[in-house]
C-alpha cells in the first residue's frame, strides 16, 4: 500500500481577474516511495498548476479532492512546512531576488529546513564545504554563489541553480517543472545526473517535461499524460516514446 | 602609601573619570520649570558651567528662534507641538520606573529578545528601577568593554593618538578655541527652526577632534557613553577632522529606545579639511509609537558636513527604523576642490510612521563628486518621502552627482514619494538620477517559502537584499545588527 504521495480527485482554480478559472479538474495520482514519475502534456494543461498546488502556493484555491504526503494532509500545510517535510519544487521559471546573495539564500534555506527537521544547523564552514561539493558536481562556477539569486542568470544557469538547491535541501519528494528546457546537451546530462544520483528508496520525484530526451537520462517508473486538468493516461517509460512520435492526438481522442 | 589604598584610590579615580568620560548628568541637579524663555537658557548654561561667550551664543540663537516659524513643507503631519509645555533641562531623574521586568510592556521585551539583547540590558533599556545600580555598562558596550579598566585603555589609546573625544559640555570648557571656531560654522543657529532651538538649549552630545595626519585608531561610538540609555533630547555633535586625518563615528543603537521626551531635535556638524575623511553611521530605532502611532518620538534633526579641504570626503550612512515622525536631511557642502560627498540611507516605516528624509549635496567647487543611494521601505499605513537636493553652483566645474532612489512597498496601504530637486548652474556638471518603485511580489515570497523560509524570514531576506548597497557601507558589526533590526521592524507587515 502506498502512503507516500497520494492525490485523489484534486480540483483547483484560480481567480483570473475576478472570474474563477478551473484549472485542475480531478487529478488522481499516486507516487510510491522511491519512484520517479513523469508528467507530459500540452501547454496549458495544468502541469505547473499541479506543482504549485502541491508545494503550497496560495493563489490557487483547492475546490475538491485531497493530497496526502507521508500520511499528512499536504494541503493543510504552509509552503515552508511542506519544504520541511521533504517537498521540493524546481520552478519552471525561477524567481529573481535582487540583492540577495545566492550563498546566503542557500544557507538560510538549508538551515531553516534543518532546524524544522530537528537537525543541527550548518555553520559557515560546513555549509561552504557542502555547497562546493554540489557546485562541482553540477559544473557550476563558485561565482554563481556570490551573485544575487537568479538575477542575470542565463536560462540554463537558473535551472542548474534549482538543482543545486534541490540537492542541498535533500527532499524526499522533488517536483521538477521543465527543468530540462533551455539546457544544452551537456547541461542536460549534468542535471540528469544530479537527479539520478539521488535515486534510491528515500527519494521520489515528479518530472514534468515536454521532451522525451530527458527521460532517456532519467528513466521514469511511470509516465502520465495530462490534458485539460486531468491525467488522461498512465503507462511505462514507453509512453514518452509514443508521444514523441505521434503527439497527443491519439491520447486526447481516446480520452474524449 | 600601602598598595591596597593606592589601588583603591586608583580604582576610584578610574571609576570617577569614566563617569566623566561618560555622559551621566548630575543626579543632584534641579529641574527647570516647564517652558522656554531666556531664563531657561541661562539656567542650562549655568548648570553646564559654561563660559560667558557660550551663554551669549545660546541667547542669540534663542532670540532668533523666537522670530522663526516651524517648517510646514515636510510631508509629515502631527498635532502642533507646544514648546512651552516641556522641560528643557533635567527631566525628573527619579520618576518611578517599572519595578521589574514583569511590569514592562511585553511587546517591548519581545523585541529586545529578538534583537538578542541580554536580560540585564533589557532591564536597563526598559528603565527598570535599580537596573543601573549593577555596575555594568549598558547596551553593546559590555560586549566590548565590560570593565572600567578596558574603557580607560580605550581612552588612553585615543589620547596617545591625539584624538579628543568627549562630551560637548566638557569641550566647551576645555577646548574653547576649537569650539568657538567651529560650533555653528556648518549649521548656524539661523539655519532653521529646529537648529535655532537646539543651539539655544542643547545639553548633550559629542565632540571629536582628530588632528593632522591621524587616522583615528578605533571607531568612535556613542555606545561608549555610560548613560546611553538617556539619549538627550537636544543633542549637539561637532566633529572636526584636520588635514589627512580620518575618523569613523557610529551613532545610535539598534535596541528600541523609549524616551519621555517626544520632541528630539539634534544638530550634527562635521568639518573635513584637506584630504580628511569622515564616515558617520547612524542606526536609529526610537520608539515609533504603538500600532496607532500614539506616543512615538518626533525626530527633527539637522545634520550637515562641510568638506572644506581639497579632496576631503564625508560619507553619511543611516538606517532609520524608529520614531513616529522623522525629519532629517544629512547634507554635504562640497567646498574643497575634488571633495566627495556620499549619502547611503535606508528608511523603514511601518504602521503609522511618517518619514521625510533625504539629503542635500551642495557642490561649490570644481571636480566635486557626490553619490546618493536612498532605499525606502514602507509597510502598514506608513508614509515615506525621499527629498533630495543636488545643487551645482557656478564654480562647480565637472562636478558629478549620481542619485539612486529605490522604494519598496509592502502591502497596499502605504505610500512612498520621491521628490528630487536638481539645480545646476554649471554647464559642465553632470547629474544622473535613477528611481524605482517595487513591491515584494507573491512570486518572491512563495519562492522563498517553498525553500523552507518562514514568511517573515523571507521578507527579511528580500528587504535586506533590497538594502544591500547601503548595508555594506556600515561597519561590520553594525551591519549585522541593522539586518536583524530591519527584519524585526517589518514583522507582521505581510499576510
Ligand atoms: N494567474 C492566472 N490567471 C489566469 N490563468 C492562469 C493563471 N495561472 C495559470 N493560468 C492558466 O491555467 C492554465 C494552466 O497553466 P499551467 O501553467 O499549469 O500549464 P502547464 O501545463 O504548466 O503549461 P506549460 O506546458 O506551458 O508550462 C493555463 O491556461 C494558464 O493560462
Ligand atoms: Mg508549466
Amino acid at each position: 500500500m502506498n502512503d507516500f504521495l497520494k492525490i485523489q480527485g484534486l480540483e483547483a482554480r484560480i481567480d483570473a481577474d475576478g472570474t474563477p478559472k478551473e484549472i485542475l479538474k480531478g487529478i488522481d495520482l499516486e507516487i510510491p516511495k522511491g519512484e520517479i514519475h513523469a508528467i507530459m502534456g500540452p501547454n496549458g494543461s495544468g502541469k505547473s498548476t499541479l506543482s504549485y498546488v502541491l508545494s503550497g502556493r496560495d493563489d490557487y484555491e483547492v475546490t475538491g479532492g485531497s493530497a496526502t504526503f507521508k500520511g499528512q494532509d499536504l494541503l493543510a500545510l504552509d509552503p515552508e512546512e511542506r519544504a520541511a517535510l521533504g517537498v521540493f519544487l524546481a520552478f519552471q521559471s525561477p524567481v529573481e531576488l535582487p540583492g540577495v546573495n545566492n550563498a546566503n539564500f542557500l544557507r538560510t534555506a538549508v538551515n531553516a529546513v534543518r532546524r524544522a527537521r530537528g537537525e543541527d544547523e550548518l555553520d559557515a564552514v560546513a555549509f561552504l564545504k557542502a555547497v562546493r561539493a554540489e557546485t562541482k558536481r553540477l559544473s557550476m562556477s563558485d561565482e554563481m554563489l556570490k551573485r544575487a539569486v537568479n538575477v542575470g542568470f542565463s536560462g540554463g544557469e537558473k535551472k542548474r541553480n534549482e538543482v543545486l538547491q534541490m540537492r542541498l535541501l535533500q527532499p524526499s519528494f522533488a517536483i521538477l517543472d521543465e527543468t530540462d528546457s533551455g539546457l544544452d546537451i551537456d547541461a542536460l546530462r549534468i542535471v540528469a545526473d544530479g537527479v539520478n544520483s539521488l535515486r534510491g528508496p528515500d527519494f521520489s520525484a515528479l518530472v514534468i517535461t515536454h521532451h522525451q530526451r530527458l527521460l532517456d537520462y532519467i528513466v521514469p517508473d511511470r509516465v502520465h499524460v495530462m490534458a485539460k486538468g486531468k491525467i488522461i493516461f498512465s503507462g511505462g517509460p514507453e509512453v514518452a516514446k509514443t508521444l514523441e512520435k505521434q503527439g497527443y492526438t491519439q491520447f486526447l481522442e481516446a480520452a474524449a | 602609601m600601602p598598595a591596597v589604598t593606592e589601588t583603591r584610590e586608583t580604582v576610584e579615580k578610574l571609576a570617577k573619570s569614566s563617569y566623566e568620560w561618560g555622559f551621566e548628568t548630575d543626579i543632584e541637579m534641579d529641574i527647570a520649570p516647564k517652558g522656554l524663555n531666556e531664563d531657561t537658557v541661562r539656567l542650562i548654561s549655568e548648570h553646564k558651567r559654561e563660559p560667558e561667550w557660550m551663554l551669549e551664543w545660546r541667547l542669540k540663537a534663542f532670540r532668533m528662534w523666537l522670530e522663526m516659524k516651524e517648517p510646514e513643507w515636510a510631508k509629515v503631519s502631527h498635532p502642533p507641538i507646544d514648546y512651552q509645555d516641556a522641560h528643557y533641562f533635567a527631566q525628573p531623574k527619579k520618576k518611578p520606573g517599572p519595578k521589574s521586568l514583569d511590569e514592562v510592556d511585553p511587546e517591548l521585551l519581545k523585541t529586545y529578545a529578538k534583537l538578542g539583547i541580554p536580560l540585564h540590558e533589557q532591564a536597563l533599556l526598559a528603565g527598570v528601577e535599580g537596573a543601573e545600580d549593577q555596575k555594568r555598562l549598558p547596551v553593546a558596550v559590555d560586549a566590548v568593554f565590560d570593565s572600567v579598566s578596558v574603557a580607560t585603555t580605550f581612552r588612553k589609546t585615543l589620547e596617545e593618538a591625539g584624538v579628543i573625544f568627549c562630551p560637548i559640555s566638557d569641550a566647551i570648557r576645555e577646548h574653547p578655541d576649537l569650539v568657538k571656531q567651529y560650533l555653528g560654522s556648518v549649521v548656524p543657529a539661523a539655519d532653521n527652526f529646529f537648529a535655532a532651538l537646539n543651539s539655544a538649549v542643547f545639553t548633550d552630545g559629542s565632540f571629536v577632534f582628530v588632528p593632522k595626519g591621524v587616522r583615528c585608531p578605533m571607531e568612535l561610538s556613542t555606545y561608549f557613553r555610560i548613560n546611553a540609555r538617556n539619549t538627550g533630547q537636544f543633542e549637539r555633535t561637532l566633529i572636526i577632522v584636520e588635514d589627512g586625518a580620518s575618523v569613523s563615528y557610529l551613532e545610535g543603537c539598534t535596541a528600541p529606545q523609549r524616551d519621555e521626551n517626544q520632541l528630539h531635535a539634534a544638530v550634527v556638524e562635521l568639518i573635513a579639511m584637506d584630504d580628511a575623511s569622515i564616515k558617520y553611521s547612524t542606526v536609529q530605532n526610537w520608539y515609533p509609537g504603538d500600532d496607532e502611532g500614539r506616543g512615538g518620538i518626533y525626530n527633527f534633526v539637522t545634520k550637515r558636513g562641510a568638506c572644506r579641504g581639497a579632496r576631503s570626503k564625508i560619507s553619511w550612512t543611516q538606517v532609520e527604523t524608529g520614531s513616529a515622525i522623522t525629519w532629517k536631511y544629512p547634507s554635504c557642502v562640497l567646498a574643497g576642490e575634488g571633495s566627495v560627498g556620499e549619502f547611503y540611507s535606508v528608511a523603514v516605516t511601518n504602521n503609522h510612521q511618517q518619514a521625510d528624509t533625504g539629503t542635500k549635496m551642495i557642490h561649490l567647487a570644481p571636480n566635486t563628486r557626490s553619490t546618493i543611494i536612498a532605499k525606502t521601505i514602507s509597510a502598514g499605513r506608513s508614509d515615506s518621502t525621499y527629498r533630495g537636493l543636488v545643487r551645482m553652483q557656478p564654480k562647480a566645474r565637472n562636478a558629478r552627482n549620481f542619485t539612486q532612489c529605490d522604494s519598496l512597498l509592502i502591502g497596499d496601504q502605504c505610500g512612498a514619494h520621491t521628490v528630487p530637486y536638481i539645480e545646476s548652474r554649471n554647464m559642465t556638471a553632470r547629474i544622473e538620477h535613477e528611481a524605482t518603485t517595487s513591491k515584494i511580489s507573491e512570486d518572491q515570497l512563495f519562492y522563498c517559502r517553498s525553500r523552507g523560509l518562514s514568511e517573515e524570514d523571507a521578507v527579511g531576506l528580500i528587504v535586506n537584499g533590497f538594502c544591500r548597497e547601503v548595508l555594506k557601507e556600515l561597519p561590520m558589526e553594525f551591519a549585522v545588527e541593522a539586518q536583524k533590526l530591519l527584519q524585526v521592524s517589518l514583522e507582521g507587515s505581510v499576510g
